[in-house]
């Protein structure tokens, strides 16, 4: 083939949000080989946080990813309250159930705020930031961060609830309902967000499986696997809600699973107001943790996120992996993108929801 | 297409562990088993047998994570390895002698592994035999060091 | 023009012949005073000009890219002030450096830089492009911008809110009032 050429998407390009590069094969306008490129925004997070105490490392958790930094934070302090070996409040967990799953809306509609203006639609964009600001408000009301809050805390969470946020979160859901609506009729009836997504970035879920997909693009392959339900931590074993999924395992049912989960979201979020207890939101914890190991997953808004922390008895840790979901799915990208146009390139990789952050940690 | 619904674990954690043992023997110890987890030690030269058997024979569909760890003396590298349908995440830890730290490559079994893999290569060293694409990824090419590594001093300025 | 001078024409280079006449064009204009009174009377159109259509790069690098998609949203809706991002570095001239910098990508943000052409005007936003922040003993985060490329503009804050962005640029339109560039006789 004589007119092969690579091309560079990256790493300033419109279609990228994060900082990564896209090197793609193309035979005329076909995808031949694609090779991601990360490390753009490495900085060593692993080697820092050993020079870190266990406290200090809650802040940093939060800049992980920095569209869910909620999820990451409590899941650093889920890893280092099992590595402790203490159990937390009640009311905590519930108050951590709720935020989390606020805190799994406001990523989904960055994530489609971001896939609106790579299919061209601006309204979507709009709109999308609008809904976010509601729940962002919410979140700053209970604890004053619009993004990284530094919430969580080991052993409970910083504050109680502020007086009325179970009425404002109520507010802003039944007001969610109603657009959410309206953002779907905007993208749903629309020919070409169809058009672009239909059919596009195919993956069979045995492949999915393999390549180590997690989360809502494994969902979208038509695998119902969710780790709130498989292995349920906090309060997600009370609750009632049903696992989103779509069988066709194209670009478009990665997307419907992601708007349906915003649905289950809030279904869960309801819930968690209504049978919160009251009570005490933390305990005292110890300085140093007992001599061990512990390894705790749990389903982000983008997949399968675990840490691995290794104490060896000191106020730091000995060593901190994190997983991130999304650093396997951008490795799976090449698979769904052989085959297809370079034009199909922006939606295939929209849906995957991109955080360089978490990725390259 | 249909569903794949993974609702009920087909196998115990105990029963999972025992086939492992029983199959191996003398290569596999079980270090404990907890609720929805196993914790296993590996010799180094039967890993790859271990894995194969773990995915063909157990289902264990998912490679999780591959996380090396510096101790001093020697590296130990940690593979979580879930499978979905028995709902059981296994930890297999490999220990690594310091001045030759090579283990089998499982990118031919599970695809997920490769970029773990080439990132354990990256900031800690670990060689891994097998693997299709054994590059940097995290540092840029001309990098000297292995940053995880204990010895590795963190500097003030780039 | 006198004879002289003309002579000297037919025997020179086109880029010789450009220098001279600028030179001599640069001077009569300076002697007789004509350029000072230019500078005074076009420097505010064209300073208005240029702080009232600020086009940044669209570039996101961490978490203050967040909150700079939040502040050209409907809530704080920064297009009011004429902030409208551009893909390409050609048609922009803020360069908003809102992230950590690593080693890999150091190169690139310095040619995105040299590819925009002047006046060009760089904002650091949020702590990592101001200091490296909490990264301060990362091995792989250069501690500041500042360090290889010319900053106007500290935006403090982990990340700052939008509307400190926006006061960012209502500080760079009062930076460039200040400065009062207008004579395009220079360059």
């Amino acid at each position: 083939m004589a007119d092969e050429m690579w091309v560079n998407m990256g790493p300033q390009h419109p279609f990228n949000h994060g900082l990564w590069n896209l090197r793609v094969r193309l035979d005329g306008e076909t995808i031949t080989a694609a090779e991601p490129i990360v490390g753009y925004l490495h900085r060593g997070w692993e080697k820092m946080v050993e020079n870190r105490t266990y406290p200090q490392i809650i802040p940093l958790a939060d800049r992980l990813c920095y569209g869910s930094s909620f999820s990451w934070s409590h899941l650093y302090c889920l890893a280092a309250e099992r590595l402790f070996d203490i159990e937390i409040p009640e009311r905590a967990k519930y108050i951590r159930t709720a935020c989390l799953e606020i805190q799994r809306i406001i990523s989904h509609l960055t994530w489609l705020m971001a896939l609106g203006t790579d299919l061209g639609s601006y309204t979507i964009l709009i709109w999308c930031l609008r809904e976010r600001e509601v729940f962002i408000d919410r979140m700053v009301d209970i604890c004053g961060a619009r993004m990284t809050y530094n919430y969580p805390r080991i052993g409970g969470v910083r504050n109680d609830l502020p007086p009325n946020f179970a009425r404002d979160v109520i507010r802003s859901l039944d007001l969610f309902e109603t657009r959410l609506q309206e953002i779907e009729a905007l993208t749903d009836s629309n020919a070409a967000f169809r058009m672009r997504t239909v059919n596009i970035g195919n993956i069979s879920a045995e492949k999915a499986i393999n390549l180590g997909l997690t989360g809502p693009n494994l969902r979208g392959s038509g695998v119902e696997l969710d780790l709130r339900r498989h292995e349920p931590y906090e309060v997600y074993d009370d609750m009632d809600f049903e696992i989103c999924t779509a069988t066709d395992g194209d670009a478009w049912s990665r997307y419907r699973v992601r708007v349906d989960e915003m649905r289950e979201s809030d279904k869960i979020i309801r819930q968690c107001l209504d049978k919160m207890p009251e009570g005490p939101v933390r305990v005292k914890v110890p300085r140093c943790p007992p001599k061990g190991t512990v390894g705790c997953r749990v389903e982000d808004p983008r997949g399968e996120s675990l840490m691995y922390i290794v104490s060896d008895g000191t106020d730091k840790p000995y060593r901190l992996k994190v997983r991130s979901p999304n650093y396997i799915n951008l490795s799976a990208a090449p698979a769904m993108l052989l085959g297809y146009k370079i034009s199909d390139v922006p939606s295939i990789m929209g849906v995957l929801d991109m955080c360089i952050g978490e990725t390259d940690r | 297409m249909k569903v794949i619904i993974y609702d009920k674990p087909d196998r115990s954690e105990d029963d999972v562990a025992r086939a492992i043992e029983s199959k191996f023997p003398g290569a596999v110890e079980v270090l404990k088993t907890a609720p929805r987890r196993i914790f296993l030690r590996v010799t180094r030269e039967s890993f790859l047998d271990v894995c194969t058997y773990m995915k063909d024979e157990l289902s264990f569909e998912h490679n999780s994570c591959v996380s090396p760890v510096d101790y001093i003396e020697h590296f130990t590298v940690v593979y979580h390895i879930s499978s979905w349908a028995n709902h059981i995440m296994a930890e297999v830890q490999v220990d690594l002698p310091r001045d030759d730290p090579t283990v089998d490559s499982i990118t031919p079994l599970w695809g997920g592994a490769d970029w773990h893999e080439r990132e354990a290569f990256d900031l800690m060293g670990v060689v891994f035999k097998g693997h299709p694409d054994l590059r940097r990824i995290m540092l840029p090419e001309e990098f000297k060091f292995h940053p995880l590594r204990k010895d590795f001093q963190v500097g003030r300025r780039v | 023009m006198d004879i002289d001078l003309s002579f000297q024409a037919m025997t020179m280079t086109a880029k010789q012949f450009s220098e001279m006449s600028k030179n001599f064009i640069r001077e009569t204009m300076v002697t007789t005073g004509a350029k000072k009174a230019i500078d005074k009377l076009t420097a505010p159109i064209w300073s208005w000009g240029q702080r009232n259509a600020l086009y940044p790069l669209h570039f996101g690098i961490a978490c203050c890219a967040l909150e700079m998609a939040a502040s050209s949203g409907a809530r704080f809706d920064a297009e009011r002030l004429g902030i409208i991002y551009r893909s390409s570095p050609r048609q922009s001239d803020v360069l908003l450096v809102n992230g950590w910098i690593s080693a890999k990508i150091r190169p690139s943000l310095k040619a995105l830089y040299e590819q925009m052409p002047a006046p060009k005007w760089v904002i650091a936003m949020g702590e990592c492009s101001i200091s490296g922040g909490p990264w301060y003993d990362a091995y792989n985060v250069i501690q500041g911008v500042d360090t290889f490329l010319p900053v106007d503009i500290y935006i403090p804050g982990c990340p700052p809110r939008p509307d400190a962005l926006l006061d960012g640029f209502l500080k760079l339109n009062r930076k460039i009032t200040a400065e009062n560039r207008g004579s395009f006789l220079e360059d």
